[in-house]
């Protein structure tokens, strides 16, 4: 389609690091929306996007390639393949915005994952302290993220675009000293 | 000189030989050495000159606390490091040191004519000195005491080490591994928690490494425990520098210092920011030195560190010894080193009733003499005899020796303690201040809280580090005196020369003077001296000074007090400390995504905030004002596009959104219709504007709300705050889209010609889409927002596309424009534009101090609204009036002047200064449109002076303005629609 081919996402001159202790790579294109509703619509929220909204704090749901991240008490990023249909949501208070430009997505993975985001991130990346499927707002170094652990050595990071080159340079970097 | 290395023994390994430099000689040591040890063993006493006097100085210690022996060490140009303590700095194969602080020679200096002058330079020496004459302060004394200042030189070249950060988390963190800190880790691991055990040095063990045999298995065994439990986590070469609060520590590892050929993947240090539950401190004492004349000839050592030499680095002090002692503990210096065969002539101890350890040391063949003091030492510039005298009195007799070994005692290390709030007591019979009450979830073990003797270390250690793991309240058992001490000047001797602080050459007489001068508080004689003020921080002084004050005021110890421990505990590199923050990685650079356009367009960019924004779009051999003349006239003239994509930008989406905005802004919204925008002036509590922007509505629910680009992170905060604390109840719900899309403004007569052939779905003509549209359409093939704005006074658009198509549109635009000769302009440009036009920029022409009306935006204030952020303010009595400043324009009598932004406002430029002010010149810009220079200005009561003059005082004079309406250009807004 004409829009793809006038895209110009912004990983696309990442560099990875050398080594396989830590491995970054853009994470897939996909949808982004940050949904914002009350508990009374939630249940209906998550019907029209075709996947369950997590109401425990700091937890991702997936459902398929569909992954609803809990951000807030109120507020969950959408990542799907396309646009959800919130039609349903008609006349029931919530916000819908897309944010599939504003940002995009990386993995950090290896053995050292934890140990490269912890260079620049202040969390606990402890198993126990932060599991498979934990997501939060949070920062490397100067830069907000949110931070999802997809499996216990695979990191799902978020950057708002301008921010990426940052947190790429910052996080191959971080993952110099553990390709020797 | 010969050598001093043993045979056998210590924890070196002699088929390794390295071949290292010492002020250009070469010498060799073994793998397992210190730059001290192995200077030692080659014989080398004189390893630096002293900070003040220039006195010849050797190695007093052999850890961290080393005050004298600190050298400048050289991998190459750019790595190059001063004050580092030779007794730390682990021995590679082609090392290179220098000694510091003289001249031409480390044997031969010039400088050490200073300790012949030394009666003229006592203590408080600066401030009785360089008093008169006053003028002479900037010229003379003041760069002459720079001059002197300051130990070693700093690196000239940029630091081409890497050095990394690291956060970590953890139940208990063990801060030194020795008998007590080993014995807490094992115990915490045990317990089955996260445990993390730092220790300063490249090898576990602490005192353990300074024994002889016989706990080494213990040792062993202990640290290959504590590496095979996964939950552990070891870090030698790792200083726990700092103790902050919520027990967070930092804590910087050495990790490539020690290596001749440092693999380049590798940092040279890593900063840890460990935040734990519990931390168990295990930081050992330290051992004091005596204070008497000539202390500090090299050849006198600490006994516990010469007991670290040879049992550790196979290293005699000397061949013919004389130990002066306080305590027990150097007797087993004594011991050890008779049986390493060195002749230990006489041990000389201040008490009368020495315990059993001194039959010990008789039954060895050692001459112990008791209660005999020692009062001076002889030799140049190495220890030659001791003056030994008896403490009741009579003459000294000099005992020739060339190695002097003393032990004042030991002092607990309560550094971190201390640093973590926690309050100190002081112990009459430990002689020492040791850990009271805590401040932090924290407890203390072994010899730094006064508990002695390796077995009740251990035992400490393991309860601490059990009851850390548990969590649970902990009562330590009582602590174990060390037998005997001693604080201050030894008995019979003299207080010249006798140094307290060796690197900062304070002497017992300073101390004196200081008192008798009138300090009393500790913290003044510290400073009046510079006691414990070097980069050792006085950690062998700091005992003997509160000694020496403590007889000089007649007070005890308690009621002096004690100075203040500070981090870091050593130094710590600023290296470390920057870590990644250097460089491109130094902050984010924000950049757009048609910043790579500009880029190859040549544009020269301008920093805001992280963001990289075109400044302009020179042509070749332009420079800033002939490019922007060119931008403005164009724009002017023709069309300009301009990428706005930094603005700030926020959905606000909900039912009610309109009514939140109306709290929020000035402005009226409700009766906003849908595809219409409106100018919206947000203000703080305090009535004072706080940003600007463009407001549009898209649907009845849904707003696209613009905000200064510096503002749009605080805008967003501030707007989420009154919205979660202040009206909950409102269903409306905020989501930053600034990053979202991309924003192209153009601007220019032209404008609607050059983007109509690109826009679907929308009839963008004068009637169906006038100034102040706002709707979503096709632009160039993608969706967009498509405003009808202008911030240039011409017909104006600015289209928002998703941010990823930014730049094909962008270049779309461009060839569109083509045919009418469209200019890309820059910041600069749009800044001149809107100056023209009287546009606010929001912190530039207002400074936090500004009302709406001030800024002569009171027509956007909504009167009849009931409430909005700032309303009730603006309605006090100092918001209006005569008194308030007012934005006005400035139009200078030569059209090229161009007046500085900043400057004052003032009525009669003859006046005495300090001047009366009147306000200040806020944006100034020449304007090629007009033809000549154009100001804004904030004025008092400026809108009633229209017409009147006011003065610029400048350093050539002052130049003369008419104050005039603040739009210059196209007053009555002719040009809006093409």
């Amino acid at each position: 389609m004409v829009e793809t081919a006038l895209r110009r996402p912004p990983l696309a001159g990442l560099v990875p690091p050398p080594g396989d202790a830590v491995v970054l790579a853009p994470v897939p294109p996909a949808a982004r929306f940050i949904l914002r509703v009350r508990p009374a619509a939630q249940t209906a929220a998550g019907e029209a996007f075709g996947g369950p909204l997590p109401t425990i704090a700091c937890r991702a749901a997936t459902e398929g390639a569909r992954a609803a991240l809990w951000l807030g008490p109120d507020e969950w990023l959408l990542i799907s393949p396309d646009a959800p249909d919130f039609t349903a949501l008609a006349g029931v208070p919530h916000s819908l915005v897309d944010v599939g430009h504003r940002q995009a997505g990386i993995t950090v993975s290896g053995p050292r994952a934890a140990a490269a985001l912890n260079t620049g991130c202040p969390l606990d990346l402890d198993e126990a302290a932060f599991p498979v499927g934990m997501c939060t707002r949070t920062v490397v170094a100067k830069t907000q993220i949110v931070l999802w652990r997809t499996a216990p050595e695979t990191f799902h990071v978020e950057a708002w675009r301008s921010f990426l080159p940052y947190v790429c340079g910052y996080l191959a970097e971080a993952s110099r000293e553990f390709s020797g | 000189m010969s050598s001093l290395r043993t045979a056998s023994g210590g924890r070196i390994d002699r088929t390794k030989t390295l071949r290292f430099y010492f002020d250009g000689r070469s010498h060799t040591g073994v793998q397992g050495d210190t730059l001290a040890s192995a200077l030692l063993a080659n014989g080398e006493y004189l390893l630096g000159r002293s900070f003040k006097y220039h006195r010849p100085r050797g190695v007093v210690a052999a850890g961290s606390d080393e005050p004298n022996a600190i050298v400048n060490l050289t991998r190459d140009a750019a790595r190059s490091t001063p004050n580092v303590r030779a007794t730390t700095i682990e021995l590679y194969e082609g090392l290179h040191a220098e000694s510091q602080n003289r001249f031409p020679s480390l044997q031969v200096d010039i400088g050490a004519i200073n300790d012949l002058l030394s009666p003229l330079l006592p203590a408080g020496f600066y401030y009785k000195t360089f008093k008169w004459p006053a003028s002479w302060w900037q010229r003379v004394y003041e760069p002459l005491i720079r001059a002197a200042a300051g130990l070693g030189r700093a690196p000239t070249l940029p630091d081409p080490d890497r050095y990394v950060g690291r956060w970590a988390h953890a139940d208990v963190l063990v801060v030194g591994a020795g008998p007590a800190g080993l014995s807490a880790a094992l115990a915490a691991a045990d317990a089955g928690v996260r445990v993390v055990l730092a220790d300063e040095q490249s090898e576990f063990g602490g005192s353990l490494l300074s024994e002889p045999t016989e706990m080494q298995t213990w040792l062993a065994e202990a640290i290959a425990t504590l590496a095979a439990n996964p939950r552990v986590t070891l870090l030698p070469r790792t200083t726990a520098f700092g103790y902050f609060a919520h027990n967070m520590a930092g804590l910087a590892e050495r990790v490539t210092d020690h290596l001749a050929n440092p693999p380049p993947h590798l940092p040279r240090e890593r900063l840890w920011q460990i935040r734990v539950k519990q931390v168990v401190l295990a930081t050992g004492a330290l051992e004091r030195p005596l204070v008497f004349p000539n202390n500090d000839r090299p050849g006198i050592m600490l006994a516990g560190a010469a007991r670290t030499y040879l049992n550790r680095y196979g290293v005699l002090p000397g061949k013919r010894i004389v130990v002066a002692t306080a305590t027990d503990s150097a007797y087993r210096a004594a011991l050890d080193l008779r049986a390493a065969g060195a002749d230990v002539a006489v041990i000389a101890d201040l008490r009368e009733a020495p315990g059993e350890i001194a039959d010990e040391a008789r039954a060895a063949g050692i001459a112990v003499r008791t209660a005999t003091s020692v009062v001076g030492a002889g030799g140049l510039q190495h220890v030659a005899w001791a003056a030994l005298a008896p403490v009741a009195g009579g003459a000294p007799e000099a005992v020739p020796c060339d190695a002097l070994l003393m032990s004042g005692g030991w002092t607990p290390a309560v550094h971190l303690f201390s640093q973590s709030r926690g309050k100190l007591r002081f112990d009459a019979d430990a002689s020492a201040y040791l850990p009271d009450v805590s401040a932090e979830h924290e407890r203390s073990a072994g010899a730094c809280r006064g508990v002695f003797g390796l077995a009740e270390a251990q035992g400490d250690g393991a309860a601490a580090g059990a009851s850390a793991a548990s969590g649970k309240p902990y009562t330590p058992s009582a602590a174990t005196p060390n037998g005997g001490g001693w604080l201050g000047l030894m008995p019979n001797a003299p207080a010249k020369k006798a140094f307290i602080d060796f690197q900062n050459d304070v002497t017992a007489k300073d101390i004196k003077l200081a008192v008798r001068e009138g300090m009393r508080s500790i913290e003044h004689i510290k400073r009046y001296t510079t006691t414990g003020m070097a980069t050792d921080q006085g950690k062998t002084s700091n005992m003997n000074t509160l000694g020496v004050a403590s007889g000089a005021l007649d007070a005890t110890i308690p009621q002096i007090g004690h100075t203040t421990f500070r981090m870091p505990y050593t130094p710590v590199t600023f290296g470390g400390l920057a870590g990644f923050s250097r460089g491109d990685l130094f902050e984010p650079i924000r950049m757009t995504p048609i910043h790579p356009w500009a880029a190859e367009a040549g544009a020269v960019f301008e920093d805001v905030g992280q963001w990289k924004r075109a400044h302009y779009f020179p042509k070749r051999g332009e420079d800033l004002h002939a490019a922007v003349a060119r931008e403005c006239l164009a724009v002017r003239a023709s069309v300009g596009m301009f990428d706005a994509s930094t603005l700030g930008k926020i959905e606000v989406v909900g039912p009610d959104a309109a009514e939140f905005l109306n709290r929020m802004y000035v402005n009226a919204w409700t009766k906003l219709g849908v595809g219409r925008c409106r100018y919206g002036i947000l203000c703080r509590e305090d009535g004072f504007v706080r940003d600007d922007g463009v407001v549009g509505r898209i649907a009845q629910d849904r707003f696209h709300v613009t905000t200064t680009t510096g503002g749009a992170a605080g805008v967003l905060n501030m707007m989420e705050d009154y919205l979660q604390t202040e009206w909950p109840e409102l269903d409306v719900w905020l989501t930053s889209t600034t990053e979202q899309w991309a924003v192209i403004a153009i601007q220019g007569p032209k404008a609607r010609a050059v983007i109509a052939p690109l826009v679907e779905g929308l009839d963008i003509s004068r009637e169906k889409f006038p100034h102040m549209a706002v709707a979503e359409c096709t632009f160039a093939g993608v969706p967009a927002r498509l405003f009808r704005v202008s911030f240039s006074g011409e017909l104006g658009f600015e289209v928002n596309v998703p941010a990823d198509y930014g730049r094909a549109v962008w270049e779309a635009i461009y060839a569109a424009g083509r045919p009418h000769n469209i200019v890309p302009y820059g910041t600069e440009t749009m800044h001149v534009l809107r100056a023209e036009k009287g546009f606010i920029i929001v912190g530039q022409d207002t400074d936090g101090t500004a009302t709406p009306d001030d800024a002569g935006v009171g027509w956007a204030v909504a009167k009849s609204k009931r409430d909005f952020v700032g309303k009730r303010s603006l309605a006090r009595a100092a918001m209006t009036g005569p008194s308030r400043k007012q934005l006005v324009g400035l139009l200078t009598a030569d059209p090229k002047t161009v007046l500085e932004e900043g400057a004052q406002l003032v009525d009669d430029p003859h006046q005495a200064v300090p001047m009366t002010l009147l306000g200040h010149v806020t944006s100034s810009y020449y304007s090629a449109t007009l033809g000549h220079s154009i100001a804004l200005a904030m004025l008092v009561n400026g809108r009633a002076r229209i017409g009147q003059t006011v003065h610029v005082p400048m350093p050539n004079g002052a130049i003369a303005v008419r104050v005039v309406k603040p739009v210059f250009y196209d007053p009555e807004g002719a040009r809006l629609d093409g």
